[in-house]
């Protein structure tokens, strides 16, 4: 199908309807302006659209974020709400990098701080942290038990260890841990490629960068946060690694006879799925939400090794530094909440796939610092330029099941970009800018360059004019580990 | 040697979306169709070229039909190099049916000094998953998670 044939109808400035048709349940509800929609037409992620609202138990609209792209199965920018009782799950709508997400680290420190040190930051953090394809270093050694603890209880289990404090826990979606994991899910496989990757970053999109604070939008909310102008922050953005692949991959295998099974028709096998009450639907989300845990564990392990790293080349104490979660966010998830659809509450099985939560303010998920601002929603940019920071509104909280955009997508596949990249000292350039990179593969950096990416301002501005997210501050980064 | 690419006809040709990566997959028969699907994947993640066939190993693989089995027998190749760094470059298959193949692979260990690494492919997935008999021979469709 091409997408050129996907009906589409403006709704405002920011705002698309792909109006109902053909096996369609609700129609489709796209965020964009005129023009990303250029671009967006240009893939075949709004058919994905289209073809997200065939799914039965669907509720409200499919919905689509600024930086929507093709995906497979479900596009990537996508958010979709199942009713509890009759509705499905897709594990191909979570994704393979169950739980990928982003962690903001706040400090005690300005950028003047680490003025003429960044590079020995930069490889500090480099040589502790584990990255790349082919990494054989590990973070921690992990028992069968370890594993047990980490699937069950997420960041929770790398506090009990010592690797964090229970401030961190507060700070992260759901307290870093989804209840109702079940490990006994997890295939001995995906045991077997998790249990040496706690810890580490793994390759692609995934990094660790050191941000300082650039532009404020909103000096009340961003103070709350502990972003004031100049002050240094770091970004983690990594998942589940090859656990949270092999749990979708088994999931998906497995679905492919439950949706013949369950006579469910769809318009692409990536999205096969089973309705939530069913026993592959609660074997995947035992497993899924272990996945899931293992990530927050994950994003827990590296911010202690970030912790160290500070201490250990600036030589400063702990209390010194103050580096804290300002706030954890899943952006490849499945999870149960409640939300008000048409006047009524719902409980609703909401699948995130390259999609924020965004709660909006009050919601009492929200740890007691952030309740009256909305919850922190990050979104990072391409290496080069820069990442924001913004909170969730009471419009997105009633509009899009307390969900927003995830990030800048991408413009140039990885090939172009490769070639693009040829021949350039990438390195060397953007240590011009400010900015120390250091990476394990060559080939990562090439396709990572920053004109690969959209330019994430655009994306968030769309959010913030739709009035989903609110901008807070922007972060321009001084140093970027990649894998 | 049927199940060897041949390299005077098209073996693959990568299939480059913005996001992601696939590839079309050529064959006379659904044999070599599926040593040159491993061979694909291969070239996409190092350069199969400097692979060399020094072990061999068997493998059994069961689907609900064609298209399930070819996702799964890359899959299961996936697996074997994730978990002990295994690269296959070809394959003799004893049965191949469309829910059930048996094969010997033919490969070796990663080795970071011969092997380019090029990009990592985290699963085989099934979207637009297509395995086709055309008047010249097999096609297959298929799209990486990266």
């Amino acid at each position: 199908m091409n997408a050129h044939h996907v009906p589409l109808e403006r709704i405002d400035t920011h705002r698309w309807r792909i109006p109902r048709h053909g096996g369609m349940n609700v129609d489709g509800l796209v965020f964009a302006s005129d023009a990303m929609m250029q671009t967006i037409r240009g893939d075949q992620s709004l058919q994905q659209v289209v073809n997200v609202a065939h799914l039965p138990g669907i509720v409200g609209h499919s919905i689509a974020m600024p930086d929507i792209h093709w995906g497979y199965g479900f596009p990537i920018g996508g958010v979709a709400a199942f009713d509890a009782r009759d509705g499905v799950i897709s594990p191909g709508g979570i994704g393979y990098d169950i739980n990928c997400g982003v962690r903001l680290l706040g400090s005690g420190l300005n950028r003047h701080d680490v003025q003429g040190r960044m590079r020995e930051v930069a490889e500090g953090l480099f040589r502790n942290i584990p990255s790349g394809v082919g990494s054989r270093q590990q973070a921690v050694r992990l028992s069968h038990a370890d594993l047990q603890g980490v699937l069950k209880r997420g960041a929770g289990w790398a506090v009990s260890q010592g690797y964090g404090t229970p401030r961190d826990l507060e700070h992260t979606e759901e307290n870093g841990c989804l209840t109702g994991a079940e490990p006994r899910c997890v295939s001995q496989r995906a045991l077997e490629r998790g249990r040496p990757q706690l810890g580490s970053i793994g390759s692609g999109n995934h990094f660790v960068e050191v941000d300082y604070v650039a532009e404020v939008y909103d000096a009340e909310v961003a103070r709350a946060l502990g972003l004031l102008k100049d002050q240094l922050a770091i970004t983690i953005h990594t998942g589940s690694r090859g656990l949270g692949y092999q749990v979708c991959d088994d999931s998906i295998k497995a679905m492919q006879r439950a949706t013949q099974q369950f006579g469910i028709a769809i318009p692409d096998r990536q999205l096969c799925c089973a309705p939530l009450s069913s026993p592959p639907a609660r074997e995947y989300i035992g497993a899924m939400y272990s996945a899931a845990n293992f990530a927050f564990a994950n994003r827990q392990l590296i911010t202690y090794t970030v912790r160290e790293t500070f201490a250990e080349v600036l030589q400063r104490s702990a209390q010194d530094l103050r580096i804290e979660v300002i706030y954890d966010v899943c952006h490849n998830i499945g999870k149960f909440e409640t939300h008000t659809v048409d006047g009524q509450a719902r409980r609703l099985c909401v699948h995130r796939k390259g999609a924020t939560r965004a709660l909006a303010p009050g919601h009492p998920q929200l740890p007691s610092v952030y309740r009256d601002m909305g919850q922190p929603v990050l979104i990072p940019g391409d290496m080069g330029r820069y990442s924001y920071v913004l909170v969730g509104t009471r419009q997105g909280g009633e509009e899009t099941f307390a969900s927003s955009c995830h990030g800048a997508g991408r413009l140039m596949s990885r090939t172009q970009a490769k070639k693009s990249a040829r021949g350039r000292p990438i390195v060397r350039e953007l240590e011009d800018q400010g900015i120390y990179v250091r990476s394990a593969g060559r080939a990562t950096l090439m396709e990572e360059i920053p004109e690969a990416y959209k330019d994430v301002r655009d994306v968030v501005d769309v959010v913030h004019g739709a009035g989903i997210s609110r901008k807070v501050v922007q972060l321009r980064p001084l140093g970027v580990i990649k894998g | 040697m049927a199940d060897t690419p041949d390299a005077r006809k098209i073996i693959y040709q990568p299939l480059d979306h913005t996001g992601d990566l696939g590839m079309l997959v050529f064959g006379g028969n659904l044999r070599e169709l599926f040593a040159h699907a491993a061979w694909g994947l291969f070239d996409l993640m190092t350069d199969a070229e400097c692979v060399e066939p020094r072990s061999s190993r068997d493998l059994t693989v069961e689907a609900i039909d064609l298209e399930d089995l070819m996702v799964r027998w890359l899959g299961e190749l996936l697996y074997a190099y994730d978990t002990e760094r295994f690269l296959t470059v070809n394959a003799a298959f004893h049965t191949l049916e469309p829910t059930r193949l048996q094969a010997t692979l033919r490969g070796e260990t990663f080795d970071a000094v011969r092997h380019p690494i090029d990009t990592e492919i985290k699963a085989v997935t099934y979207h637009q998953i297509a395995v086709e008999h055309l008047d010249a021979g097999w096609r297959a469709r298929v799209i990486f998670d990266i």
